[in-house]
């Protein structure tokens, strides 16, 4: 009767056992900020194209940035292989709605209220997607911009930010933030935002993407880097009128 | 500042006594000192013609705000003041225990602080507490050198900087400054970008509210401009006031002097020495 003991584990035990190589424990590949605003003509995004693998800068070319459908736009940051499931997810979920054929088409507060589900489900299976998302885009006019974390918190604003971004990037639109700012406008203050997370957030890489959503449709800026200023003063020499120390 | 003599080996160096006894309280469930961001933003920049800080006035217990309105920047000499976040009795302690170091010198050489000294009179002693002192300090002033901003962790490492930010606020403060920040700044932009830094750390952070105090230090002069803006007044206040219905029957007042109940004995003898 001694072999009882090994039987048991797989069914009792939460967490330690055989099952445990299929969960997400820890992120691997990740991705840092991403940043929404609502603007006149519909909602715009910003993110940098960096994949960090711990603390490496992995892979400098990761697109976190992708339509969905013909009203809305994601954008992820945390494990990049979750993403790509959660995409593979989006790609179906739009594929039966085209599907039925008959002029609807799910526009960007359904999308929202359904990843809530898969982040909420999964996070409730102890087996997260690693992902803090944001979801916009604009149907008939309406727009829409809101945001899920990888355990399904969820909530809708006129700008948000996922991680860094939320601490960094969210106080300045707090401020500058305003209805009807215009393309040019809205591109402005996104990319101010971004400028702080390059100076403050290790794991933020210098090149970056817009993406757009209007009613006309979807556009994906190509790859581009910011402007950053390093002269400063205090910076050139450090220990003026203090030599020795640092 | 007499240090213990009996723990320091004769050699000098450190002394490596107590690593049995820490190592058996890690076992037990001990967890070391990490580095905490407290509920505070305080931020310190340079300008053209000397440094400005800023603090907010909110001191807190854990979830609840142990006072609404309390001084986090602190005097060090007539040219440097400091602030502080972190524990405040730690705050309180390093920079009055410094300030009153900085005066004895400047007794003993006649002339003005500087700012290096009170850096490196704060970071040595905070380097040997090895991060137990919960003091992190934005330290700024003018000396004969010209303007000084350095920020002190509680380790005891020192950046000197052109603005700085520190506490738990300091992303949102900072956020400000990395975008708005110029060199050659006047007095007026200097200190309405500080005022904007802290009021940023006051409404976007929880551990930070209440007030906004500057300090703007140049050559020979200083303005402590406590409570510079006020953006929480108390909006609803009753106008009816407060009455206390009298419940219990006054029977009798009377006052008891204390002084009256001493006997002074006049020409007793002399006390004992």
């Amino acid at each position: 009767m001694m072999h009882l003991a090994d039987s048991a584990p797989v069914t009792n035990n939460l967490l330690g056992s055989e099952a445990d190589s299929q969960r997400t424990m820890y992120p691997y590949v990740t991705g840092t900020s991403v940043i929404g605003i609502k603007y006149k003509d519909g909602i715009l995004f910003a993110a940098d194209m960096g994949g960090s693998y711990g603390s490496t800068l992995r892979y400098k070319s990761v697109e976190r940035l992708k339509s969905v459908g013909k009203h809305s736009v994601i954008g992820a940051s945390g494990e990049i292989s979750d993403f790509q499931e959660i995409m593979r997810y989006l790609d179906e979920l739009i594929l039966y709605d085209n599907m039925w054929d008959d002029g609807n088409s799910l526009g960007p507060k359904q999308v929202h209220n359904y990843l809530t589900r898969v982040m909420y489900n999964r996070r409730n299976m102890f087996n997260p997607l690693w992902n803090s998302l944001v979801l916009g885009g604009i149907k008939n006019g309406q727009k829409y911009l809101g945001t899920v974390s990888m355990i399904g918190v969820n909530y809708e604003d006129d700008h948000v930010a996922t991680g860094f971004g939320n601490h960094l990037a969210r106080p300045i639109l707090r401020d500058e933030w305003h209805e009807n700012l215009t393309y040019e406008e809205g591109v402005k203050l996104l990319e101010k935002c971004m400028r702080v997370l390059l100076y403050r957030d290790r794991s933020a890489v210098n090149k970056l993407q817009i993406a757009k959503i209007t009613d006309e449709g979807f556009t994906l800026s190509e790859p581009y880097s910011l402007k950053t200023f390093w002269d400063f003063n205090a910076f050139n020499n450090p220990t003026l009128g203090a030599e020795g120390s640092w | 500042m007499s240090r213990f003599e009996e723990s320091a080996p004769a050699k000098g160096g450190f002394s490596f006594d107590l690593c049995k006894r820490n190592e058996m309280l890690v076992q037990k469930g001990l967890k070391p000192s990490s580095y905490l961001k407290t509920g505070t933003t305080i931020v310190g920049l340079v300008f053209q013609d000397g440094v400005i800080l800023g603090a907010d006035t909110r001191a807190t217990e854990g979830p609840i705000v142990a006072d609404k309105n309390c001084e986090k920047i602190h005097y060090m000499a007539p040219n440097i003041y400091c602030c502080g976040a972190g524990t405040a009795a730690d705050t309180e302690a390093v920079t009055d225990m410094v300030s009153s170091q900085l005066k004895l010198h400047r007794f003993h050489t006649g002339r003005e602080s500087r700012v290096v000294t009170a850096l490196t009179l704060l970071k040595s002693h905070l380097f040997s507490y090895q991060g137990h002192v919960s003091a992190a300090l934005v330290l700024g002033g003018v000396d004969v050198t010209g303007p000084h901003l350095h920020t002190i962790y509680p380790h005891g490492s020192t950046d000197t900087l052109p603005f700085a930010t520190m506490g738990s606020g300091s992303l949102a403060a900072m956020a400000i400054f990395e975008s708005k920040y110029r060199e050659g700044l006047t007095r007026d932009e200097g200190v309405k970008l500080v005022a904007e830094a802290i009021s940023s750390g006051i409404f976007n952070d929880l551990g930070s509210g209440s007030n906004v105090d500057v300090c703007v230090i140049t050559k020979g002069k200083r303005e402590y401009l406590r409570n510079y803006m006020l953006p929480n007044p108390r909006t609803y206040v009753s106008q009816k006031g407060y009455s206390f219905s009298k419940k219990t029957e006054v029977l009798m007042t009377k006052i008891t002097p204390l002084r009256e109940l001493v006997e002074v004995i006049e020409g007793g003898d002399a006390m004992e020495e």
